[in-house]
């Protein structure tokens, strides 16, 4: 294996440089996911059918701390993607360790405010809306809980097997796509809820 | 090379047979729309031929010419890269092709989306042509009585049908009075005809809903206005009245025969209130509070379901 | 008992019971063949676990044709049901149940595994790689698609088949008017299959942007190989829509959610929107890598360089954005006004300025050429004036208030199959037959090629332009019976004569193969069509490696040049190469998602649960796999290219 050693641990080799391009392409077709997905959202979101309706349903506060630890976890993956890069192994981790950890908080808290749907009278079957709310939050939620195995797997084998190449290629693929969910969090954030509670 | 020029011929008897024949039913108009239609239709079967006839002419040209046994053994094809002005011309001329059937389509579109030419000044006869597995039923507010599986329509008079349907999706499609228009469940689209001449159509609906599609038909009779008044005077004095019972009896999937009833079924199973594509909005505006119709039968569709899923738990 | 009654068909025939006898037995012979020529180990070797382009390219061409026949038969017998007044052939249940699969059959499973053969087999080889980017994902893909194909098949056995149209709008595909599991096994297997498409659109664009061969810059690229790429573009942003879409209905089926529903603020026309955002780009998704074909073909047998290279690059990026904005013109009729329809109509029309350039530009590609009429060849030239017929159809449609009688009759169908058969499906055959000798180092038949070549247009004329009149007579499409004063009799009677001899062409086919098995020279050398671009530069029957050194590229015809004017396409030496290990995890996953499908069909949830996990688990495993993949070594090389080039 030809590893070029001018450029990035992640992009040393070419089939780590295949898998980056690719990962960005897989995330052009995760964005019409979420794009049709959102489509859905706003050609539903009014047609509630006498069940509850978004300003009904939604509070600011776990909201506010769902949002604050998913940008913190963006944030602290970048960090470690940063020490990766210098090469400092332990600090890369505990950056992975603390992203995910934030990221496990995240789904916490938005477990916890589907009870709270569900206790308000929304659950899937309601109305076209809950139906695509939850659908669309749940599909957001299951992409984090995805990726919290996906990260903890990546630790474990740069924890084994140190930051080869194709280690550092998987925590780099694996950061595109926590901040991916960073950014369609940001848009469920914004044309959801803050649209939905005005 | 003999099969060539008999595909040739069969295009040509089917092109012929197309513009002479006036007996197919949709290039055979007795309304307003359906003329705009067949009009459209004609000119662009016409167009459509002379662009097949210039590619069959160039196919037919090239293959002749520059066939391996024709040119000969020696012949070394030359390298071209293209030119720039035969390919400005196969952009050019199929785009003013395309600006003259836009504009024909665009002006189509606005005049079968309104009231038919030449009634604009009269009142439209409303309506409300409803399907049901897989019946039609057509209520008139005005003269307040309902029929099924057939139409009686006046000629001269522009007709506004108000189209919905109770289950899957079906569209309502009189060929010689014009193009056919969806009914759906949860809005109401408005289909705007008219017949110049009387006689009897047919009618149907030609979306795909299920077993019984193919025997989803209806008879249209177009009759003059005293004709059609003499007939609505009849039924009010002949028919029986339309209780919710009866048209719950109705609504059943299945196929019945021709009737005729007193009263409609719009006051107590009013039509969805959203309109779609009606008059000149089209914007698809929804209201959402009124969904009586469906919550009614919200109820039987959730038994069913969760009966199913407990089914499936066993 | 009662968990055994869900499995039952609801609406029997002896046609079914034939069919479930026949299943199992040809289930039985293939295992006692396979066990008396202790073929288990080879087969597995081989095939299961390979992740070689070329062989994944021949299993997915190997379920394609069986898919043909498949939806074939089911093509038969609705023109036997047609072909007279009031016939009693097939009650409405069963003509709804096939019209349905013939539908999704022959689009889903066929046509697109037929593209994706070529995909497979010639791009890696047009661009000088030596495999795709992700091999193993492709193995993945295929397997997803085959066992997705094969649930979807198994629906005419066990449970019932899909009965709401391809199309499958709601609320007819709802749990109300749709009972039988038919409509869940439609949203599912098409789900597995389509969630393999996606991975080969990933796959293959990252293939054909990053792994050509130096020098190859994209204008430089052979023109399947655009194709290819534009249509995987298509498929990456087109099939997340259709993800959703079923998801969305299966969670309707299954779940009690209301997206679709008449009621509770679901909305039934979502469905008809989405499924066409996605369905309308996959009718490009098949037809530009046909025109990728039929230009690889035009110019090999005319001899000359294809006209107009760039304008033929362009129009197919346009029709690609073109692609993703006329969705609604597959519902004018629903209501949406004037306006909307205007807008749509101009979009739909404007297709045709693209595509027309496409046609003048293989017309001008025959000009002063040097035409050889070979079986490739007469597909791509009855393509021409078949097609445009289609196409100019298709503008016709694209008229919407035209389109209000056109809309859901004869006319309709006639189009689109006036479209599918002469554009993909001819393209398929003359790709077929035009890569045939390097796939397996003989050549079909080229008589019997042409009989089925005439035979099909023949039979497709006869089949398909009566519909164009019985449309525009008011013929309703999918109506299972009409009555003999409609006088749509004679006109579908010679439909139906036109389907037999389309399938008596496709068996043809299937003779030819038998006949050139059996009787073709092996003799052909690497380069039978005197062919210009790169897959014609490598050995017959191609190394697994591809090539043995990296070829140079510095044209858009390289192997042409080559032969033309001398140049050299593989400069220096022999270097060990690296290839991807065999694996049998993705045919393991596609089991396992076959099992997911099934539970997931008749509700049965604990396998559901078990399934999933195990998907999971799969792909944890393979997270932490190790697999540099192997290395050919030198000596290696030298022998094989010795004994290749020995062997031609």
């Amino acid at each position: 294996m030809k590893i070029d050693n001018s450029l990035p641990l992640e992009y040393s080799t070419e089939e780590n440089q295949l898998k980056v391009l690719g990962f960005w392409i897989f995330l052009g077709a995760e964005v019409m996911l979420f794009g049709t997905l959102f489509a859905t959202f706003f050609t539903l979101v009014h047609r509630t059918a006498g069940g509850p309706t978004g300003a009904e349903l939604f509070e600011i506060t776990p909201v506010l701390i769902e949002t604050f630890l998913l940008l913190a976890s963006s944030f602290t993956i970048g960090l470690g993607i940063h020490a990766m890069r210098l090469g400092r192994k332990n600090a890369m981790l505990a950056f992975f360790g603390i992203t995910l950890l934030l990221g496990l908080g995240f789904l916490g808290v938005e477990i916890f405010d589907f009870v709270q749907y569900v206790h308000e009278g929304a659950t899937i079957q309601t109305s076209g809306f809950t139906s695509i709310l939850f659908s669309t939050l749940g599909t957001h939620g299951a992409h984090v809980s995805v990726g919290f195995f996906w990260g903890l797997f990546i630790m474990l084998q740069v924890k084994k097997r140190g930051l080869t190449p194709q280690n550092a290629n998987k925590a780099f693929i694996f950061s595109l796509y926590w901040h991916f969910l960073d950014v369609v969090w940001i848009f469920i954030f914004s044309f959801i809820y803050l649209k939905g509670m005005m | 090379m003999r099969l060539k020029w008999s595909i040739l011929a069969v295009v040509f008897t089917v092109i012929t047979v197309l513009s002479g024949c006036d007996r197919l039913l949709v290039l055979d108009p007795k309304g307003p729309q359906a003329k705009t239609q067949a009009h459209d239709i004609i000119a662009t079967i016409w167009i459509m031929a002379f662009i097949v006839l210039v590619v069959f002419a160039l196919l037919v040209y090239m293959l002749v010419k520059y066939r391996a046994s024709k040119v000969g053994s020696d012949y070394e094809p030359p390298h071209i890269e293209g030119s720039k002005l035969i390919e400005g011309i196969c952009i050019g001329v199929p785009i003013i092709i395309v600006t003259i059937l836009s504009i024909m389509s665009v002006r189509s579109n606005y005049a079968v989306e309104a009231t038919p030419k030449g009634y604009e000044n009269q009142k439209p006869l409303v309506v409300y042509a409803s399907s049901s597995d897989w019946k039609w039923h057509f209520s008139y507010p005005e003269q307040n009585i309902e029929t099924v599986n057939y139409l009686y329509i006046p000629t001269d008079r522009p007709i506004d049908f108000k189209l919905y349907s109770y289950g899957p999706i079906t569209s309502f499609w009189i060929p010689q009075l014009g193009g056919q228009k969806y009914a759906m469940s949860d809005m109401v689209t408005t289909l705007h005809l008219a017949a110049d001449k009387p006689g009897e159509y047919m009618g149907r609906n030609a979306n795909f809903s299920g077993k019984g599609t193919a025997e989803n038909t209806f008879d249209v009779n177009a009759m003059s206005k005293g004709d059609f008044d003499k007939w609505v005077k009849e039924v009010k004095v002949t028919a029986k009245p339309l209780t919710e019972k009866k048209f719950d009896q109705l609504l059943k999937p299945g196929h019945v025969g021709r009737s005729t009833y007193n009263g409609t079924h719009l006051k107590f199973s009013p039509p969805p209130a959203m309109q779609h594509g009606g008059g000149g909005d089209g914007s698809g505006s929804v209201d959402h509070k009124d969904m009586n119709k469906a919550d009614h039968k919200n109820m039987s569709d959730h038994d069913m379901k969760n009966m199913k899923m407990d089914d499936s738990n066993k | 008992m009662d968990f055994f009654d869900r499995f039952a068909i609801p609406n029997p025939s002896p046609v079914i019971y034939a069919s479930m006898v026949a299943i199992g037995l040809t289930v039985l012979a293939i295992i006692a063949g396979l066990t008396h020529f202790k073929k288990w180990g080879y087969l597995w070797r081989e095939w299961l676990t390979t992740v070689d382009h070329k062989r994944i390219g021949v299993m997915y061409l190997i379920s394609a044709l069986l898919m043909l026949f498949r939806g074939g038969v089911d093509a038969v017998m609705l023109r036997a049901q047609l072909a007279t007044p009031d016939a009693k052939l097939l009650d409405a249940q069963h003509y709804n149940e096939i019209f349905s699969t013939h539908g999704v059959v022959m689009i889903l499973f066929m046509a697109m595994p037929f593209i994706i053969a070529l995909f497979n087999f010639v791009v890696p080889l047009q661009i000088g790689a030596r495999d795709v980017a992700f091999p193993r994902l492709n193995a993945l893909s295929f397997w997803l698609f085959f066992m997705g194909a094969m649930l979807f098949n198994i629906s005419f056995v066990l449970g019932g088949s899909p009965d709401a149209g391809w199309t499958s709008y709601f609320p007819l595909a709802g749990n109300q008017f749709s009972e039988s599991v038919g409509t869940n096994y439609y949203m599912i297997a098409i789900q597995i299959a389509g969630i393999g498409t996606l991975m080969t659109g990933v796959n293959f664009m990252t293939t054909i942007l990053k792994m050509r061969a130096p020098g190859m810059k994209l204008m430089k690229m052979p023109m399947f190989t655009w194709s290819a790429l534009v249509a995987n573009l298509i498929i990456v942003f087109a099939f997340p829509v259709l993800t959703v879409a079923l998801a969305m209905g299966t969670m309707d089926r299954l779940f009690g959610t209301h997206f679709f529903s008449t009621d509770a603020g679901g909305l039934d026309m979502l469905w008809a929107n989405l499924f066409w955002v996605w369905g309308h780009p996959e009718v490009y998704i098949l037809i530009l890598p046909a025109f990728g074909i039929y230009s690889e073909i035009i110019s090999t047998f005319a001899k000359r360089n294809l006209y107009g290279y760039k304008s033929m690059v362009w129009s197919m990026v346009v029709i690609a954005g073109y692609s993703f904005l006329v969705w609604a013109h597959h519902f004018f009729t629903m209501g949406q006004g004037a306006l909307t329809n205007s807008i749509f109509s101009i979009t739909t029309m404007a297709i045709a300025v693209p595509t027309g350039v496409k046609i003048f530009n293989w017309l001008f590609t025959l000009w002063r050429g040097k035409i050889q009429m070979t079986v490739p060849m007469l597909y791509s030239i009855l393509f021409i004036p078949l097609f445009t017929i289609g196409g100019v159809t298709g503008v016709m449609l694209a008229m919407s208030a035209a389109d209000y009688q056109y809309h859901n009759t004869m006319f309709l169908v006639a189009h689109f199959h006036n479209v599918i058969i002469p554009g993909v499906v001819f393209a398929m055959l003359a790709g077929l037959t035009y890569y045939w000798p390097k796939m397996f180092g003989f050549m079909l038949n080229e008589k019997i090629g042409k009989w089925t070549a005439w035979l099909l247009s023949i039979g497709f004329v006869l089949a398909f332009f009566p519909m164009y009149i019985t449309g525009l007579d008011g013929q309703a499409r999918r109506m299972y019976t009409y009555s003999a004063s409609t006088g749509f009799g004679p006109w579908n009677m010679a439909a139906f004569i036109g389907a037999l001899i389309m399938a008596v062409g496709f068996a043809l086919i299937v003779y030819n193969i038998y006949y050139s098995v059996r009787y073709a020279s092996r003799d052909i050398g690497s380069d039978p069509w005197d062919a210009r671009t790169l897959e014609w530069a490598t050995h017959t029957p191609v190394p697994e490696y591809n090539f043995a050194i990296t070829p140079q590229i510095d044209s858009i015809e390289p192997f042409w040049d080559a032969k033309k004017n001398g140049q050299e396409l593989f400069k220096g030496k022999f270097e060990k190469i690296h290839m991807p290990n065999s694996s049998g995890m993705p045919f393991i996953m596609g089991c396992i998602f076959f099992a997911w499908g099934f539970s997931f069909v008749f509700s049965i949830w604990i396998p559901l649960i078990i399934t999933t996990i195990g998907i999971f688990v799969c792909l944890a495993l393979r997270s932490f796999e190790v697999d540099h993949g192997h290395y050919i070594t030198v000596d290696e090389i030298e022998e094989t290219e010795t004994k290749l080039r020995g062997a031609n």
